[in-house]
Order: structure tokens, then C-alpha cells, then sequence
């Protein structure tokens, strides 16, 4: 069965080495064709007796060849398209070309409806072809596959007529096939001839085959991979990964590996052709040709569209000249594109001029990545749709990137569709949960079995309850507290015991792992765990049982810790209450029930950890959170409201962070390689300097030397008159933060461990299972510690624990994302009818623009300062914009009006107008009572 | 760009093996004349020749003897041209040596030492070309050359590595799959009750699957077992056929 085959390959590992590996060839790889009565094994394609295609009549298989794949993978994952060989050779070199490819690829094959074959030719004894010398290891392929196809077709006589036919758009190979006596065809041709296929010609992706020309920008040519890989070594040229700025089309930044601060590019030439997310290869300017961001917010209008190319380079060079030497930032430009991370886009058509044209422009959502030129017959159809397209290629002569259509979405401006615009363009998984996932829950009723009592202690008849927002159904977390006979505190808290359902390795887990988190949208809850789940089995609900994972402490009256324990349990909450039911037990003195009484001395005593925490140097961080009232029957948005901050939301927060530091503290003692935790690094001191400075224009001094330090500077920038500011200082801090991130312990020195805006050393999350699959990681490794649950393999591997918390920063990094576009969706529709004017704080200054707070909505706008009737002077060193006499600084109170633009459909832009101060010839007088708002500002305590 | 596909899906390894798959053995006995015993195995790429002196007195220092039984003395060494890379050291360093002392103790476990007290076996092992496995190619062309010296062991020793890619165990790894930072665990059995009389492993298992990964080379074992005993049969009736005549 084995016949032994060496070959040897040299291959350059800084020195030159000569490589022998075995190649085994065998006998036993089967054709996987239905009908062949020689080979048994897999029976994965059927041809069809009758054809989907006019061109090829009889019964056929394709295959394709490896460009096809790469280029047209799209139209592969057509439903259409089926009974399709994959060779072994076509899958390596994509899985060498393009892993995302890869992978749509492998899910194609595993998708049995679409009868895609795997065929190993280069194992089997029949299609091995040796490279010859002198050949390239393309034509070497190309042959092996054509070998392949030929084997195919002598294979299938024997038994009946079936055709294989060979795609590939490669005119030499389709030469050399016909040559062969192979029936061979463009993907173009055969698609064009498929029965029911003409919408897919539509989707079928340019790959050079047209290019149009005629604009008359040219970029420069990008650097053949090996003289970039040669340029890299020598220092000459830099690898980074290439950020578009959502302000400036023309401007963007690469993050180089080691370097702190970003490579500032500008100009369309120095961009040339990368897109957002790409790996590209720069190289510095010369010293006096750096620049600085314009700070002007330039607006991607149509009528911009064009810009000559001369006057753009003249208003460069304007710019250059004006930029002083202090402002200069490194600048860039991008020589070579290293990797390509074209992912597909939603947009919509833009209207075109002539009728019937077919060639379309297509406005993407994101605003970092530019119009994409696509091909189209249906435009009249797609007109006001949203679509996703994906980008082929971007040739030089051509003004924007080409691509293909591949769905639509629905019209624009339906919730629904704009929901799902949202979704995809922050890469959430919201499909609906595969049979293989459902399978796995439990099967209802469900009931707590002797067995399982036996394993976890009984906690019913404890006084435990919920505190949660209103509205909340996927209740994670229970608290207790009771007096212990020795004067101490028993404090429990109760977390749903999510991992006891999800178990390592099911495809429920995986399905968990892949999504990472639960993503809450202003009118819509996307969730990681199935319904039954997340609502039902594991919420905490309040006088039933349910399975918890509960960690106790014994504590003093000071709040001092004595001992803390870990323990699987069966609770019954007495009481699912919200923030406002709970806040209203506490303060009412006639209620002197268990539970009230419980919820007394824990806030008593989260008051005292709450202190002592402010005195390590923890930050109270103020961000903007509302919450829309919704109309129950067009669901549309009625009112907006910043969210009420309570003593009793501070005492559950106290808690949970509690219960994360000790399980972040036992997890690690016992994994020291392998623990999940939360990190916040420490920000450089120079993320501060707009903080700073703001700060000082009223005579502030904000001290960053430490998270202490900056927590009592901030602590004294009280202006009593205006209360307000001491909230924007916050929030200006918090910009200035890093993310905090999930990490594996092992990959990391304890000294990067610690947690910045919690002054923790060691912080994990352990208290919201349902909603974080990194607290499902927790759960399992504490299960593990104290005895509970057994390991495997997956959990004390750091590799893979890291590969997870990469997935999970990514997760909730977009779900973060996605969960303030939603807001700004119903932003928009709120004020779509509405003429408001609402009192705002100045936030930042820019060259023409204001960024203005509005504290009631939470909302910042943009107060454009571009009028043709007046001027005005922008102070770059003291960052005041100056129109006669009024001067505009940061922190200063205005009042504004707020319309929705709705000349362009595809990004309502909220327009802001001056009330007051009253400019002439500026400002817009008041509309209606003028309603400002009496409502003390809130502030609101950033979630870490 | 992206690294080696060590086990595709469609269960084919990076040579064209299926996991249970050992690579293709060939040996033969009596390679030499001049030594009691020889052998010659080839394990796909790697290629090992033993030899096998004695039972013979002591040799150098008489404190090594034993009273009660054979002294079994091993040298392990690699050909300078062995590896991709030439070797500086053929033999002495820290590598050799431990595998000196795992062949010593494999031997010893095998060899019926007691028949020979006071006297000296001598098992001198040569990698001529080495790709994965040069512990379980030794072992096998050693216990050849012992069988060929005619020097009674409980039964032949195999031996043979095992790895775990993915979540399945996977047989008989080469040097590829060895560097590739999965872990290696290497057996020597005696095939016919199934004793392991060595047991070895590098990099990090989680438990549940130790099992499943010694299962796959104890049978890969069994498998080495059946082209040894047949190359010896064979090589027994070539011998007795020529001395016939």
C-alpha cells in the first residue's frame, strides 16, 4: 500500500540546507464520485442528471484552479454551484495565499449540500507529478492539476460518461488542456452559461480582466514583495498596519511594531491605494516634508469627489508650508503592500448620471475605507438598497478600488436593515444558533437531580436576591449577606453557573467562544448563549432553584476580609429587584425584612470598600449612557434619558469587583501559566497632554505621575459654578485611557498584570458568565481549583487560552463599537423630526469645527464654523476659535440646535446650529420655548 | 505565510502517511563480520547500523564487573553527516549520552543478563542518516543485532514514538512533526506480553489523552514487531538454506 517517493527541496533558513522529506504515494485515495463502483469511501459528489449549464450538456464535475478560488470565492459559495473537485494542490497554495479564503473554503467542504470534494492528488501514485528542471512551481501545479482532471476523466469512463471540467482563467493552462484532450473553461464562461445564474455574473469579480482607466490620478507602482522583504531588513523601509482616518480620507496612520508613536501619511499618492486594516511597507520622508494632521474635518462630499490632482498637490504644499516645525509629526508613505485585509463591505450605490450606465460607485458605511467602483445590471434595483460588496483589486490608474456586488441588504433606513448593516460591518456573529448548538441544551423540563445535590451544597433557604436594571432577563449575578455568631459578616455572592451547561469542547462552546460576548444594541440583544439559556436556566431568576457558582467571604464590620471560599451551589433568590426597588428597601425604615436587612449592611459595607479603593488611586471615570424610550408599536424612539446612577448600583459594582479579585488571586495561584485575566495597562504619559491642557486653560493642574495622583487632581478641578465641569474632565480622561484587555498569565511578566483604572494588581471576570465567554474560562479553572469540575487539555494550554482572550478583546472591542453606532442610529431617528436646541459644553476645538457635548442626549456634535459670512480665527497654541468679539474656548457653555441632514440617505448627519451666543449672520435664532434643560448633569461611573 | 499543515482534514500527514501509519521499515541482519552480531534498519529517513560484541570478558577497569550478572554496555553516536547540518561532536555529548543510558537500560531489561555473570555484551549503535525517531530505529536495530549475535533475550524489544496534533495521536513521527512543538512520547515494549520496559516523553500532554497517544505506540510497536520477526525468520532460513549446501 506504501510506495516510498523522496524529493528534496533546498530551502534558505539564513543558511542554505538541503531538505529530504518522505512523500508517501498511495493507492487507496478514492474519487468520492457517487456512481463509481471502484472506489467506496466518501461519496460526496453526485452529478446531477441533469446540467444547470447550456454550454456542457451531459453529466460533469468541476475544477477549478487555485486563481478561480482566490478571485472568485464568492460566487463558489453559491448555492449553484456544486459538485466541485477541490484538489489538494488548489487547497494548499490558498491556504499559503489567503487564509480567510482558506477558511470560507474548508466551511464549503464541510457543507454537504453543496457536494465540494477534497481530492489528495499530490498522495496519490496516479497524479503525483515531479517538478521538472527548469519548471516553476506555478507550471508545475498547473500541471498537477491538469494531471489531476485527467485522471478524473479516464477514472469515470470505466463507469459512466461524466465530464470533469477544468476552470481556470489562465489562457496558456486552457491551452495546454484542450491540448490534452480536457474539456476547459473560464469561470466567466461557465457561469454566463448556467441556466438560472444571471444575477451571478454580477458577482463574479473583475481579477484584472478590465481595468478601467481615464482617471486621471496614477498612483505610484507598489514594490514586488522581495524588495520590501530587502528594505524591511535594511531599516529602510518600515511594516505597520495601516489605519484610515475616519476625519480625513486623504490623511491615516500606520502603527509600526515597536514604535510608540503612530507614521502620520497624507495625500492620496502617499496613501496609494492601501486600504484600512492592510499590513503595508512605509518609508519616512525627508524631515522638512513632514506634516500634521490638518485637524480640519474634511467631509468626503460628492462634489470633492474629483479633486484635480494638481489642486490637491497645491493644497498640500500650502499646508506643508503653513505647518510649523514644533507641529511636525514622523510622515510616511506607503511604498508596498504586505498583506491585503479586504474583508466585504456594506454601502450603497451612488446615483449615477447616465441611466444605463453599469459601472457604479458604491459608498461604504465606514467611512475609513473608500468608494469601491463595482460592475452591475441591476442598478436600478439596488438604487437606495443597502448592499455588501467586496473589493477584487485596485489597479493603479484607477481613482478607487474595483469590486464585485455580492448581496443586498434591504432598503435604507429600515430598522432592520440598518440593524444588520451594523452587525456586519462590526463583524458579529448574529446568525440564528445551528441545530448542533441547540442540540446541546438540556432538555426541558429541566430539573435539579439528587446527584447534582449531592455534589453542591444547598443554599436555598439563604436570603439571597438580585439587584439588576429594569427590563434585565439574563440575570448573572445574586448577593447575600448574613451575621455570622462571632460578630463577623457572611457575604455571598452568587454567579449563574453557566459552565455547568456549556461544556468544553460541545458546539454550544464553541459557538460561545466564537461569538465572545453578548452584544446589547439600543432595541435588539444579540446573545452568546441560546435563549433557554441566557433567560431561562441560568438566570437567576428570583423563587426558583438554580445551579450557582458562589464565592463566600467571612468579613469584618471594617469590610476586612478574613477568609474567602469557593464553593458549586444550588440557591433560590428571594427577590429579583432593580436599582431603584432596592435603593427604595434601603431607604425605607418600615421595611425590615431578611432581604432589606441583607441589602442594608451591604451597602453599608460597600461604602467602606469602595473608599478604601479610592484611596489605593481607583479612577472614577464619567462616561456619557442613555437610554431611549421606545415607542411599543413603531419602536422607535420617543424620548431619551441619561442613565440614573444609584448608591445600590455602586454596591453590587463593589461586589462584583470583590469577587473578581479574589477569583483573579486563587486562579492564579494555581495556574500560574494558564489563568485568564484582565489587564489595564498604564497609558503614556503623553495620551494626557489634551487633558492637560484643557485643564490648565482654567487654571487646573492635573497631575499624571500615578493613577493616585490623577485621581485627587481630578478630585479638585471643581469649578462650583459650573458643575458640569468636573464631569467633562473625566470624560476627557477617559479618552485619554488605554483598553484593557484579556490576556493569558502566562504570556505576560506579573508586572504587566496590573488593572490601572481599578488600582487592582490582578483583576479577571468571573461575575457575568451569560454574557462573556471569558468568565466561562474562569468558572472552569476555578471549578478545577477547588475540585469541582475536571480540566482538559484546551484549559492549561497558554497558547490557546491567549488565542481565545485575542478573540475575545476583538469581540467586545467591536461589540463596544457596534453598541455606540446603534445609539447613534437611534440618535438619528430620534431628531429626524425634531427641532430642539439644548444646552452644550465645548469639548474640543478644531480648525473649523466645535466638538459640543450635549449633556442631556449624551451626544457630541460637531458645530461646523465655515460660514460665508463670517470669519473665523482659529489659535492653534491656545486652541480658541475667535469671531469679533466673542471667543470660543473649551469648557465654554453654548446652546445649539439639532436637525438630522437628510441630503444623503446613507449617512444622516446630524446637523448642529448655533443659538447662542448670538453671532449675526451666523447663529440661527431659537426655535419654539427654547427648552434648556434644568436637570442636574450626571455623571456615570465608567464599567471596567 | 502560513505554517505546515501537520494532519489535513482529510487525515493525511505532511508525507502522505494516515496517523496510524508507521513509515516504511527496512532491515537486515548480519551486515558485518567482523562484530557477533549486526544489523541495519532504515525507518523511512533515518538509517541506523548496530553492532554487537560478546559476552566477553571485561574489558578496562574490572570495578565495572558484576557478580551476579552481564554487564550491558552501549554507545550511542550520530554520523557527523547525519543531520542537514554537519554534526561537530559524533558522540560524548549530552545528547548521546542520555541515550546511551536509555538503551543501556532498555537492554538491560531484555537481555536474560543472569546467564552471563562477569561477563561484558558490547551494543555500539551508528545514525547514519537521521530524520525523527533515532531512539526507536537504535532500539529495533539493536535488539536485531542481539538476536544475530545469538544472545538470549526474554523477547525482541521495539520501540516506537507517538504524538498527538490536533485531538488525535498520530504514529511513528518524523523529524518534522518532532520540531513542530507537539509533545513526543517514545515506548519500547516487549511485544509478546505487552510489558513496556521504557517510556519517555517530551513536551506537555494533558492526561486524559496519555492514554490514547501510549495506546498508538504500543500498537506501532506491535507493528515494528511484525517486520523484525519476519526479517529475522527470513534471514534465519537464508542462513540455515546455506548451510545446507
Amino acid at each position: 500500500m506504501l510506495t516510498s517517493k523522496t524529493f528534496i527541496k533546498k530551502t534558505k533558513t539564513g543558511k542554505i540546507l538541503k531538505i529530504v522529506r518522505e512523500h508517501y504515494l498511495r493507492d487507496d485515495i478514492t474519487c468520492g464520485v457517487e456512481s463509481c463502483r471502484e472506489c467506496d469511501g466518501p461519496h460526496t459528489l453526485e452529478a446531477a442528471s441533469t446540467s444547470p449549464s447550456e454550454m456542457c450538456q451531459g453529466e460533469h464535475l468541476l475544477c477549478p484552479d487555485t486563481n478561480v478560488i482566490l478571485h472568485q470565492i464568492d460566487v463558489i459559495e453559491d448555492h449553484r454551484i456544486r459538485n466541485v473537485i477541490i484538489l489538494q494542490t488548489v487547497l494548499e497554495e490558498v491556504r499559503h495565499r489567503s487564509i480567510p479564503i482558506y477558511k470560507r473554503l474548508r466551511d464549503i467542504l464541510c457543507n454537504p449540500d453543496k457536494h465540494f470534494y477534497s481530492f489528495c492528488n499530490e498522495f496519490n501514485k496516479h497524479t503525483y507529478v515531479e517538478r521538472e528542471a527548469g519548471e516553476s512551481s506555478n507550471d508545475r501545479n498547473d500541471r498537477a492539476i491538469r494531471e489531476a482532471v485527467k485522471w478524473y476523466n479516464k477514472h469515470l469512463q470505466t463507469s459512466r460518461q461524466i465530464q470533469t471540467l477544468l476552470l481556470t482563467n489562465d489562457a496558456d493552462n486552457r491551452k495546454k488542456a484542450l491540448d490534452q484532450g480536457i474539456q476547459s473553461y473560464t469561470i466567466h464562461q461557465y457561469v454566463r452559461s448556467l441556466k438560472d445564474g444571471k444575477d451571478l455574473v454580477d458577482r463574479l469579480s473583475l481579477s484584472g480582466s478590465k481595468v478601467f482607466s481615464g482617471d486621471k490620478v496614477q498612483y505610484p507602482e507598489h514594490l514586488p514583495l522581495s524588495a520590501i522583504q530587502k528594505g524591511l531588513k535594511t531599516g529602510k523601509y518600515l511594516q505597520g498596519k495601516f489605519m484610515a482616518s475616519r476625519e480625513n480620507y486623504t490623511e491615516a496612520n500606520v502603527s509600526v511594531a515597536d514604535q510608540e508613536k503612530m507614521i502620520f501619511i497624507q495625500g492620496l499618492q502617499n496613501l496609494n491605494r492601501a486600504v484600512h486594516d492592510d499590513i503595508v511597507a512605509i518609508e519616512m520622508l525627508k524631515e522638512e516634508d513632514w506634516t500634521c494632521p490638518s485637524s480640519v474635518i474634511l467631509v468626503h462630499t460628492e462634489e470633492k469627489d474629483d479633486t484635480d490632482e494638481e489642486e490637491e498637490k497645491e493644497n498640500l504644499e500650502k499646508k506643508r508650508r503653513k505647518v510649523p516645525k514644533e507641529l511636525r509629526q514622523p510622515t510616511g508613505k506607503v511604498v508596498g503592500i504586505i498583506k491585503r485585509n479586504w474583508r466585504q463591505y456594506c454601502g450603497m450605490l451612488q446615483p449615477s448620471i447616465i441611466k444605463q450606465a453599469t459601472r457604479h460607485l458604491v459608498v461604504t458605511a465606514d467611512k475609513r475605507i473608500p468608494k469601491i467602483r463595482i460592475e452591475t445590471r441591476q442598478a436600478a434595483d439596488l438604487m437606495g438598497q443597502r448592499i455588501v460588496v467586496a473589493i477584487d483589486n485596485w489597479p493603479r490608474t484607477s481613482r478607487y478600488p474595483q469590486g464585485h456586488f455580492v448581496r443586498k441588504l434591504g432598503n435604507v433606513g429600515d430598522k432592520e436593515t440598518e440593524n444588520e448593516v451594523l452587525l456586519l460591518e462590526h463583524d458579529i456573529p448574529h446568525a440564528g444558533f445551528s441545530e448542533a448548538v441547540l442540540n446541546c441544551l438540556p432538555t426541558l423540563p429541566w430539573e435539579i437531580t439528587k446527584e447534582d445535590m449531592e455534589r453542591r451544597e444547598d443554599f436555598r433557604d439563604l436570603d439571597i436576591c438580585s439587584v439588576d436594571p429594569p427590563g434585565c432577563t439574563d440575570i448573572d449575578d445574586a448577593l447575600h449577606c448574613r451575621d455570622l455568631p462571632n460578630g463577623n459578616l457572611e457575604v455571598g455572592v452568587h454567579i449563574a453557573d453557566v459552565s455547568h451547561f456549556i461544556r468544553p469542547g460541545t458546539a454550544i462552546d464553541k459557538e460561545a467562544e466564537r461569538r465572545g460576548t453578548t452584544v446589547y444594541l439600543t432595541d435588539k440583544r444579540i446573545d452568546m448563549v441560546p435563549e433557554l439559556l441566557s433567560s431561562n436556566l441560568c438566570s437567576l431568576r428570583s423563587n426558583v432553584e438554580r445551579f450557582a457558582f458562589s464565592v463566600i467571604w467571612e468579613i469584618t464590620n471594617d469590610a476586612e476580609i478574613v477568609k474567602a471560599r469557593y464553593a458549586k451551589s444550588v440557591i433560590k433568590s428571594k427577590a429579583a429587584l432593580t436599582y431603584a426597588e432596592a435603593q427604595m428597601r434601603i431607604d425605607d425604615p418600615s421595611m425590615t425584612d431578611a432581604v432589606t436587612k441583607s441589602l442594608r449592611n451591604l451597602n453599608r459595607l460597600a461604602k467602606i470598600l469602595k473608599k478604601k479603593r479610592m484611596e489605593k488611586g481607583a479612577l472614577t471615570l464619567a462616561s456619557n449612557e442613555v437610554r431611549f424610550h421606545i415607542d411599543s408599536e413603531t419602536h422607535d424612539p420617543i424620548d431619551v434619558e441619561t442613565k440614573q446612577i444609584r448608591e445600590t448600583n455602586s454596591m453590587v459594582e463593589e461586589f462584583m469587583l470583590l469577587a473578581n479579585v479574589s477569583t483573579a488571586q486563587k486562579t492564579l495561584q494555581e495556574f500560574p501559566d494558564c489563568s485568564c485575566l484582565r489587564r489595564h495597562p498604564c497609558p503614556p504619559p503623553s495620551n494626557f497632554d489634551p487633558l492637560i491642557k484643557a485643564a490648565q486653560s482654567k487654571g487646573f493642574r492635573i497631575d499624571v505621575s500615578s493613577g493616585k495622583a490623577l485621581a485627587d487632581s481630578l478630585e479638585r478641578a471643581v469649578l462650583p459654578d459650573d458643575p458640569y465641569f468636573n464631569v467633562m474632565l473625566r470624560i476627557m480622561t477617559t479618552r485619554c485611557m488605554a483598553q484593557a484587555v484579556y490576556f493569558c498569565s502566562g504570556m505576560l511578566p506579573p508586572s504587566e498584570y496590573i488593572h490601572y483604572g481599578l488600582a487592582a494588581e490582578i483583576y479577571t471576570h468571573f461575575t457575568s458568565p451569560i454574557r462573556r465567554y471569558s468568565d466561562i474560562i474562569v468558572h472552569r479553572l476555578l471549578a478545577v481549583c477547588i475540585g469541582a469540575d475536571a480540566s482538559y487539555p484546551e484549559l492549561t494550554d497558554k497558547y490557546k487560552t491567549q488565542a481565545v482572550c485575542n478573540n475575545l478583546n476583538y469581540r467586545h472591542k467591536m461589540a463596544q463599537y457596534a453598541g455606540r453606532a446603534s445609539v447613534n442610529l437611534h440618535t438619528h431617528i430620534f431628531f429626524k423630526n425634531r427641532h430642539v436646541d439644548n444646552e452644550g459644553y465645548v469639548l474640543f476645538v478644531r480648525k473649523n469645527a466645535l466638538q459640543v457635548l450635549i449633556p442631556k442626549y449624551g451626544l457630541e456634535a460637531t458645530l461646523y464654523l465655515d460660514s460665508k459670512t463670517v470669519t473665523f480665527e482659529y489659535d492653534e497654541q491656545e486652541h480658541t476659535q475667535t469671531c469679533g468679539e466673542k471667543v470660543f474656548r473649551v469648557f465654554d457653555r453654548v446652546i445649539v440646535q439639532l436637525t438630522i441632514d437628510q441630503s444623503n440617505l446613507q449617512h444622516l448627519k446630524l446637523q448642529t446650529k448655533l443659538v447662542e451666543p448670538k453671532i449675526e449672520g451666523f447663529s440661527v435664532p431659537p426655535s419654539t420655548p427654547s427648552e434648556t434643560s434644568d436637570e442636574p448633569p450626571l455623571k456615570k461611573k465608567k464599567k471596567t | 505565510m502560513a505554517g505546515l499543515e501537520l494532519l489535513s482534514d482529510q487525515g493525511f500527514r505532511i508525507d502522505g502517511r494516515r496517523s496510524h501509519e508507521l513509515r516504511k521499515i527496512q532491515c537486515k541482519l548480519g551486515v558485518f563480520s567482523q562484530a557477533d552480531g549486526s544489523a541495519y534498519v532504515e525507518q523511512g529517513n533515518t538509517k541506523v547500523l548496530a553492532a554487537v560484541y560478546g559476552p566477553h570478558e571485561i574489558r578496562g577497569s574490572r570495578s565495572k564487573l558484576l557478580q551476579d550478572k552481564v554487564l550491558v554496555n552501549c554507545q550511542y553516536s550520530m554520523a557527523t553527516f547525519s543531520t542537514s547540518e554537519r554534526k561537530r561532536r559524533p558522540r560524548g555529548d549530552r545528547k548521546s549520552q542520555e541515550m546511551t543510558m536509555h538503551l543501556q537500560q532498555t537492554f538491560n531489561a531484555a537481555i536474560l543478563t543472569s546467564l552471563h555473570p562477569r561477563s561484558q555484551i558490547d551494543i555500539f549503535v551508528e545514525v547514519l542518516q537521521s530524520d525523527g525517531g533515532n531512539y526507536c530505529a537504535s532500539v529495533n536495530a539493536a535488539t536485531l543485532a542481539v538476536i544475530d549475535a545469538g544472545i538470549p533475550m526474554k523477547d525482541y524489544v521495539c520501540a516506537c514514538s507517538a504524538s498527538y496534533l490536533g485531538d488525535s495521536p498520530i504514529v511513528d513521527i518524523n523529524y518534522l512533526e518532532e520540531s513542530s512543538g507537539s509533545p513526543e512520547i517514545t515506548v519500547a515494549v516487549l511485544p509478546k506480553s505487552e510489558q513496556i520496559v521504557f517510556l519517555e516523553m517530551n513536551g506537555r500532554l494533558h492526561e486524559d489523552n496519555l492514554s490514547k497517544v501510549v495506546d498508538m505506540a504500543v500498537k506501532g510497536c506491535k507493528d515494528v514487531y511484525g517486520v523484525l520477526d519476519r526479517t529475522v525468520r527470513e534471514h534465519v532460513s537464508q542462513v540455515g538454506s546455506s548451510l545446507e549446501t
